[in-house]
């Protein structure tokens, strides 16, 4: 029994109908994390990125090698460091915060690198027409660049909130109860580990299928020449 | 501070991981070719099995993969009546590389699309056989192009190789977990284990652009 539901072990079948309930309960907790963690790496990859941008080799520089850091140093080990290291500065937040904030932490510097492309990739020509024309430079960051660099963001920012998804069943390790931990818990009181995992993995199979589908979607629907302002 | 004393451990786990690493990435570049190669054969069943397979392994979770193979395993292997129960170690790399594997079979496969067709016509004009045009025209000239992504991979896997501390293998991760429930000090365990990891992922990251530059030889000429 788990979240007061019952399961049934009469053959494998009814067992993996039995605890379906149970493993969508975590499926939630899944998106919860992935989403939010989704949103912080967002909001910290474009501080990343405006900080790499930043003429000022002083500000910039240490930007880039932290990026470097953040990439290249398991999403694992960086939540050991939030779960036991904040705390021990005053800083106790719940375990599932610690969690999406590591996804976060981690997803920022691959999403700083998403943005800095996007913004890179509108040519220099147009900001030098937009000097000639006398349009200033944060309306043609406003008007010119964004509306173009949006729609090459946007897929970009959806793979890695698919790769999000799949980084989630980490977050187990701090108890946070996600699919993946509620079907190890199955597992360990009905000794039966094949059916909940696998259809933790069916589940996943399904879900980073309809995800993938709704970037692909979302890529052919976004203007490609620039979102239209009239 | 008495972060020397943590070393012999943590270098013991690294020493662990190192390995753990190599055998996987190594496993993960053979399984690269033979799904990414299967997904191109014109046999229906070998692209069939091949797609399956990279969708399976790239649109699951990795410690899904893990788990499963580590706990679900046995138990189906009890139901078909055979002993299905993985050392760590084998199910540890397993797992990797068949992650890893998937998503560098869609790098081969784009590698070896992009192999223009001319290529393609001028080695039938020779009379070459497909095996042969695959061999010794098409792969040599993809691999140069496949190695940017799979120095990529190469690091994602070495970090990744810190999830099987999570099925009790004696990992970098695993000692550290150790040493901090041993010392108590968080913050210089956890501090040394990410620049170790850093610098670890700095060394592959130099190796495999190494590789890059001497396969680099590779390249058409003048193309």
């Amino acid at each position: 029994m788990l979240f007061g539901i019952e399961w049934n072990t009469a053959n494998d079948w009814v067992f993996a109908w039995s605890i379906l309930p149970i493993l969508l309960r975590g499926l939630v907790v899944t998106i919860e994390a992935t989403l939010l963690g989704f949103v912080v790496g967002a909001a910290l990859g474009l501080v990343l990125a405006a900080l790499k941008s930043v003429r000022v080799r002083l500000i910039s520089w240490p930007a880039r090698v932290f990026t470097e850091f953040l990439r290249d140093t398991p999403l694992l080990v960086q939540l050991f460091f939030l779960y036991y290291v904040l705390p021990e500065y005053g800083l106790v937040l719940p375990a599932f915060l610690t969690g999406a904030l590591a996804l976060g932490v981690q997803y920022s510097a691959y999403m700083s690198e998403v943005y800095r492309a996007g913004l890179e990739s509108i040519t220099r020509g147009q900001t030098e027409a937009a000097r000639a024309l006398d349009i200033s430079p944060l309306r043609t960051f406003a008007v010119i660049i964004l509306p173009q660099a949006i729609p090459r963001i946007i897929p970009a920012l959806g793979n890695y909130l698919v790769s999000i998804m799949k980084d989630v069943p980490v977050l187990s390790v701090v108890s946070i109860l996600e699919m993946l931990n509620v079907a190890r818990i199955i597992g360990d009181r009905s000794f039966n580990y094949m059916v909940p995992l696998t259809l933790v993995g069916a589940l996943y199979l399904i879900l980073t299928l309809v995800a993938s589908a709704g970037v692909r979607i979302l890529d052919e629907r976004l203007p490609k020449r620039g979102i239209p302002l009239h | 501070m008495d972060w020397l004393s943590y070393l012999n451990p943590l270098m013991q786990g690294a020493w662990v991981t190192i390995r753990l690493a190599l055998y996987s990435t190594l496993l993960g570049a053979v399984f690269s070719f033979l799904f990414g190669i299967g997904r191109l054969s014109r046999s229906l069943p070998c692209r069939w099995a091949s797609i399956a397979l990279i969708e399976i392994f790239r649109g699951t979770s990795l410690l899904v993969q893990l788990f499963w193979l580590f706990f679900a395993l046995p138990v189906l292997g009890q139901a078909l009546g055979m002993d299905l129960r993985l050392p760590p170690v084998v199910a540890g790399t397993l797992a990797l590389s068949l992650n890893i594997g998937a998503y560098g079979a869609e790098v081969v496969r784009g590698a070896i699309q992009a192999v223009p067709r001319s290529q393609h016509e001028a080695a039938k004009a020779l009379d070459f056989t497909p095996r042969q045009t695959l061999w010794r025209i098409a792969i040599p000239q993809a691999v140069p192009e496949m190695m940017p992504s799979f120095c990529n991979l190469a690091v994602q896997n070495l970090k990744d190789t810190a999830l099987v501390s999570l099925i009790g293998l004696g990992d970098l991760a695993f000692q550290a977990e150790r040493v901090r429930n041993f010392t108590q000090d968080s913050v210089g365990v956890y501090t040394l284990l990410l620049l170790m990891y850093f610098g670890m992922a700095l060394v592959l990251a130099g190796l495999m652009r190494l590789l890059e530059t001497h396969v680099g030889r590779w390249r058409a000429k003048g193309a």
